[in-house]
């Protein structure tokens, strides 16, 4: 289960992310609780395994529109689906591991493992998960973090 | 201006995302560094780093194979002068303090704009 703060500090990496790596920040809206273990997916998704003092996932999800435009805010010509998987991935590793600011060293992360086309195959861990909705630049994406 | 700052150092950018290692290599910002490789995890690195021998490192921490601590533990006992920037997205204190323990010599977080980039190699760059 999470507390408000700490969900607010996935709040603020996510943010953060989108302000300096798109150069422009993202609207989050309203966390909100899933509770039959389908918080849901977009096209392509990186997941972070957490381990340690706390044990989980945490998963950030969006479409290729979305992650296409992110490249090109980042100066990256290439936007082949190698890389498309390749940032789906450097997002949700760089917003995990900017919550061991609050968590500590003992919120361990994995490296990322990506998903593309294939909602069946990102399976949380528990029932329960938040999901943070992410609005930038008219696309949608969410992180997801379900962590027990 | 310091000389040493201005002169030619060679570059190793250590990093499994391609797209961070891309834009490492692509800043025109640090036109002083001449980049002679690059490397997706620790194991890779080692290898890399002891036939091109870099003055200069950026080193991811989280990676496949081999990870970013060990991976500097086994640069410094190669070459204890050269110089490592750690460009990892795991913010907490410790780990920077563990990190520059084992002989980094500096520590930037992700995300980064190509300002901070620039400015962290130039710190590290001073050390010389």
């Amino acid at each position: 289960m999470l507390k408000e703060a700490e969900i607010r500090t996935f709040v603020d990496g996510t943010t953060n992310y989108f302000e300096v790596s798109g150069r422009q920040p993202a609207t989050v809206g309203s966390p909100y609780l899933v509770t039959d273990g389908k918080p849901g997916t977009y096209e392509y998704t990186g997941v972070i395994g957490i381990s340690g003092a706390r044990k989980g996932i945490v998963y950030f999800t969006a479409p290729r529109g979305m992650l296409t435009v992110l490249l090109m805010r980042m100066q990256e010509t290439d936007c082949s689906e190698e890389t498309i998987l390749d940032l789906v991935g450097e997002v949700a590793n760089t917003i995990s591991g900017n919550a061991r600011r609050d968590f500590g060293k003992s919120f361990v992360i994995s490296v990322p493992t990506v998903v593309a086309h294939n909602p069946e195959k990102v399976t949380p861990p528990h029932q329960r998960c938040y999901v943070i909705p992410i609005n930038w630049r008219a696309h949608s994406a969410k992180l997801v973090v379900c962590l027990e | 201006m310091d000389t040493n700052v201005r002169q030619s150092k060679k570059l190793m950018i250590v990093d499994d995302s391609n797209i961070i290692r891309r834009r490492i290599e692509r800043s025109q910002q640090i036109d002083r560094l001449e980049v002679v490789g690059a490397a997706a995890n620790g194991r890779d690195a080692v290898e890399l780093f002891r036939r091109t021998q870099p003055d200069v490192v950026t080193m991811d921490l989280t990676m496949p194979e081999m990870d970013g601590i060990e991976c500097v533990e086994k640069l410094i006992a190669i070459n204890p002068n050269v110089l490592i920037l750690v460009v990892s997205a795991l913010a907490d204190k410790a780990t920077a303090v563990e990190a520059i323990e084992k002989g980094a010599n500096g520590f930037l977080c992700k995300p980064f704009t190509d300002r901070q980039l620039n400015d962290a190699l130039e710190e590290l760059l001073r050390q010389t």
